[in-house]
């Protein structure tokens, strides 16, 4: 692939120590632009598609490069915002990432998938070693209220990463009053069974920590009341979710 | 022999030859650590003892006692035991657990000074003894110091010279005298001796009557092992003596020298040959080979010197740098990870964390995996271990060296080094936009020239005045550092250290630099932003307007990273160009210990936005909350100051909290420590292999959050145990001035996650 005709991906940042994003000590690329608007995100500066910093293929592994020594059990993983929203630059790093043998990872909540580009999809895949699914909410309405979007393209993408056996991590994001009720998660475990590439769901507690974020962009915060959630709450998750799950190995 | 039965034999058995013997005989262990034993009954109840002692010298304000009739020797005092039915490595300093011995040769105004700051009283006899009739080191140092130098030593430019105590970071290849009794020592001594002979030069005559001051010492060292009723001369026979043994030699060493760092070497798996044998034969358990080894290592944490309170806020703590190497690299492709690593590593669990002694991991990625995580579960549990690279220090000082102080390497038995202070560059720049007068006092300390006059500051101007002044700078602490080391070797000359070296040996000599960061990021403000000087009402520059943006230190920016490398080059070729006493080999570290805090105070305010007496960065670590762009972005910048200029070391402290390391499996082990499977330990070993891949020299780990060390500032009772690394060193923090805990606490936590 020569330089002068490579694609740039629009970062929004880069992040050299990424330990929790994939296996590994890992170099996540965030990149900019996202067309759900969760209310709790906590990337609240990820969502515009303004440019930001335009970075080649080339720059970005010349940049990994540089600690490569760290990733030997990690590698790259691209998060964003929604990765997904630049299809071709990030086709291009994962086929320059796999050509020197590094791990890729996607971390998506694939927000802009569609049937219809699934060659595009299906490109991307056959060059994600994992992807790391986030599904906000299993049911539509309340997907919709939460994040703008309902989840059919998401559900759609977890049983599309399925049929090609890709390796996948589930991420659910507890919510209190909004993503904990365990009717839904009851709702969750029942579609996460009829999947068998799932390697692992993680839990992740909300927190409040990108509400910094939304007053630095002069935003109010939708959901100033949410506390973080209980051990409790997060135990009941954990059970519903995992519990006795046939994970791929 | 009795001693060597079952041993191969090699070259080892026909003349001095550790690393031969233990290259042949030596079993490397891949395995994990389920085979180590807690602590057994006795060594729980010495452990409540030591523990008593260690509360009981707090509230005396520091000092338990202190001997001020007997000047200290190797048989300067009779038997002294914790309890002796309970002790299986037996062996103090004095009589008494605790007991600090007086140490004159050095200095006998520091000495006395000592004494008096903990309200004791040095006997007129022995003060009078060591004005009028015994010289010592300072009074010899004193005695030739010219202008230059004493200005220097003033003004703070040159902190930390050890011209009023003993010099140390000399290690003695203290197996030897379990390998091969002493009498086999003085034998080859005595063979040595006669081979400098002729021509009868000065240079011969010293070697000859260092020998036999060797010698002396080494009958000495039998005497010791007479007054606790073991018989030196001959090899130990089966471990618990080889480890008695051992620890005699070293414990000679410090009932002898006060120095600035009584390092202990690379003992581990030499001490496993002898344990593993006994364990074939069944004379051993596994239990008793820990016992062994606690108990050893219980004693290298009681040993304690005299000293003034100002050196103790120079080095922090009342530190005594008993390094201890662990595992690296055979040259033949093996490990040297035995099982008695491991169980060096577990008395931290055994005996609680420790600062004392000062475990030291020799890093090569090819370690057995087992051990690397095993090295960094213990990280991750008691922060109480450093790093070195092997594979940096293994072409230049062989598989057999050991690390004194802090990060310096020096092949055991034949390299030993000259040591001493740090040039603080930081004030050095200046000086040089001063004309030479100090920024605080406005005295004329180095050569006089005009204060720069600008509104604002030229980079290529600041660069020439500033390598002028470091010329100046460089050959002031050179000649105060020979001074010093001839001195030593004629007044306060380390005999029984030097016994336990070869009659040729290597010297290093090894200058230091303090303040790498601020003069890094005072360049880079001057070459990127603009900063205009302010003058005070004596025409000197004090303050400084900066306005713009530039690069800091410590963001793997190479525009000012490169400035950090140039620095660092240029003093170096600085030193390169000066005498060397005794045909020793220049080097250069960048670790300011801990005296970093020290050095900040004596400096004015700084191009780089630093104020007036603040601290500096330790070692080579970036400036604190300076690295904003994350661990891997700091620990880069570090890699590259480079190691051919700083043969001594680069050291570089690096703060995690616990939960940057990812998320944790959730398995815990029985004992409540952290899981050795565990995903923290996994990247910890990740970060290890790649600083060190990447050409990193040296890391200390420590892993807490900021809150806990808030917390002990506040409530030092809650935390009596507190371990932390500090540039190079570990030191409890409840010993640590105030000044210096707010140093640590506001240090870069890494936490991004």
């Amino acid at each position: 692939m020569k330089p002068s005709n490579e694609s740039f991906l629009n970062v929004h940042s880069i992040e050299t120590f990424g330990a929790f994003d994939g296996p590994g000590i890992r170099y996540v690329l965030f990149l900019q632009g996202c067309p759900f608007q969760c209310q709790y995100c906590h990337n609240r500066d990820t969502w515009s598609t303004r440019v930001n910093k335009m970075m080649s293929v080339e720059e970005i592994m010349n940049d990994y490069q540089k600690y490569k020594s760290f990733y030997k059990k990690g590698g790259i993983t691209v998060s964003g915002g929604e990765p997904l929203l630049q299809m071709k630059g990030l086709i291009e790093l994962f086929d320059r990432a796999k050509s020197e043998g590094i791990h890729t990872c996607l971390d998506t909540s694939a927000a802009c998938f569609s049937v219809k580009a699934s060659e595009d999809f299906k490109k991307l895949m056959e060059l994600t070693d994992l992807v790391l699914l986030d599904i906000k909410h299993i049911d539509n309405d309340i997907h919709k209220k939460l994040t703008g979007s309902p989840n059919t393209q998401v559900l759609d993408f977890a049983r599309f990463l399925d049929e090609l056996s890709v390796k996948v991590i589930i991420r659910h994001v507890v919510v209190p009053t909004i993503t904990d009720d365990p009717i839904h998660l009851q709702q969750m475990r029942s579609f996460l069974d009829t999947l068998s590439n799932v390697t692992a769901i993680e839990i992740l507690p909300y927190h409040t920590k990108g509400i910094m974020k939304w007053k630095e962009l002069g935003l109010i915060y939708p959901l100033p009341d949410i506390k973080e959630p209980s051990i409790e709450s997060i135990e009941i998750a954990e059970t519903i979710l995992k519990r006795d799950y046939r994970f791929r190995t | 022999m009795n001693a060597w039965r079952g041993f191969k034999e090699g070259q080892w058995t026909q003349s001095v030859n550790v690393r031969d013997f233990m290259s042949l005989n030596y079993t490397e262990y891949f395995g994990d650590s389920s085979f180590l034993q807690g602590p057994t009954e006795a060594s729980m109840r010495l452990n409540q003892l030591f523990l008593g002692y260690l509360e009981e010298e707090k509230q005396k304000g520091g000092v338990i006692e202190l001997d001020t009739d007997v000047v200290a020797s190797i048989t300067s005092h009779g038997p002294g035991y914790m309890d002796k039915s309970l002790e299986k490595i037996v062996g103090l300093q004095t009589d008494k657990p605790f007991k600090r011995a007086f140490h004159p040769y050095g200095g006998i105004a520091v000495a006395v000074k000592a004494a008096e700051s903990y309200g004791y009283h040095v006997s007129e006899d022995l003060k009078h003894i060591f004005t009028e009739y015994r010289k010592t080191h300072n009074q010899g140092v004193f005695d030739v110091y010219n202008s230059d130098i004493r200005k220097a030593r003033k003004s703070g430019i040159v902190t930390g010279l050890p011209d009023g105590y003993g010099r140390g970071r000399i290690i003695g290849d203290y197996r030897r005298v379990a390998l091969y009794g002493i009498d086999f020592l003085i034998q080859q001594k005595k063979a040595d001796k006669t081979t400098y002979s002729f021509p009868m030069n000065e240079r011969n005559i010293r070697l000859r009557e260092e020998l036999q001051e060797q010698i002396n010492a080494l009958e000495d060292l039998k005497k010791l092992g007479m007054v606790y009723g073991f018989d030196l001369s001959r090899p130990a026979e089966n471990a618990t003596e080889a480890v008695q043994w051992l620890y005699f030699a070293y414990l000679a060493a410090v009932k002898e020298q006060n120095g600035a760092a009584m390092s202990l070497g690379r003992t581990a798996s030499f001490l496993d040959i002898y344990i593993e044998r006994d364990l074939q034969d069944g004379v051993l358990s596994e239990m008793d080979a820990q016992e062994l080894i606690d108990h050893f290592i219980m004693k290298l944490r009681m040993v304690r010197f005299a000293r003034t309170p100002e050196y103790n806020e120079l080095f922090t703590g009342d530190p005594t740098w008993v390094t201890e190497s662990l595992a690296g690299m055979n040259q033949d492709g093996r490990s040297w990870v035995t099982k008695n690593s491991y169980r060096y590593l577990q008395t931290l669990y055994n005996l609680g964390t420790s600062a004392e002694p000062n475990l030291t991991v020799l890093w090569s990625e090819t370690l057995p995996q087992n051990f690397k995580n095993f090295c960094a579960k213990v990280s991750i549990d008691t922060s109480s271990i450093q790093y070195e690279n092997d594979d940096q220090m293994r072409p230049n000082h062989t598989d057999d060296y050991g690390i004194a102080c802090c990060v310096s390497p020096m092949t055991l038995g034949k390299e030993m080094q000259f040591f001493g202070a740090r040039a603080n560059l930081g004030k050095a720049l200046l000086y040089a936009i001063n004309g030479g007068k100090d920024e605080i006092s406005g005295e004329q300390i180095g050569p006089k020239t005009e204060v720069l006059k600008a509104d604002i500051l030229d980079f290529d101007v600041v660069m020439k005045r500033f390598d002028e002044m470091i010329d100046w700078l460089a050959k002031t602490y050179v000649s105060a550092l020979n001074i010093i080391h001839y001195m030593h070797d004629k007044y306060a000359y380390e005999r029984i250290q030097m016994a336990l070296h070869d009659a040729e040996v290597t010297r290093n000599f090894a200058t230091g630099i303090a303040g790498l960061s601020v003069v890094a990021d005072s360049l880079s403000a001057i070459k990127y932003a603009k900063v205009k000087p302010i003058y005070d009402e004596k025409g000197l520059i004090t303050d400084f307007e900066t306005t713009g943006e530039f690069p800091f230190y410590g963001n793997n920016d190479d525009r000012v990273d490169q400035l950090a490398v140039q620095i660092v080059e240029r003093f170096m070729n600085k030193i390169r160009g000066q005498y060397t006493y005794r045909e020793s080999v220049p080097t250069m570290s960048v670790l300011t210990i801990t005296s970093n805090v020290v050095y900040g105070k004596k400096t004015g305010n700084t191009p780089d936005g630093r104020r007036k007496g603040e601290a500096f960065a330790p070692g080579a670590n970036p400036m604190h909350g300076r690295d904003k762009s994350g661990a891997l972005k700091s620990l880069m910048s570090v890699t590259k100051i480079p190691c051919e200029s700083c043969q001594d070391g680069i050291s570089n402290t690096f703060t995690l909290v616990p939960q940057a390391l990812g998320k944790g499996s959730g398995i815990e082990s029985a004992d409540g420590f952290t899981y050795e499977g565990d995903i923290k330990v996994e990247n910890l070993v990740n970060i290890l292999d790649g600083y060190f891949t990447s050409g990193g020299y040296h890391l200390n780990v420590n892993i807490f959050n900021r809150d806990m060390l808030i917390d002990a500032y506040n409530h030092p009772e809650k935390y009596p145990n507190l371990t932390i690394r500090v540039s190079g060193y570990a030191v409890n923090f409840s010993n640590l001035t105030n000044e210096q805990k707010k140093e640590v606490i506001s240090r870069t936590f890494h936490e991004t996650i």
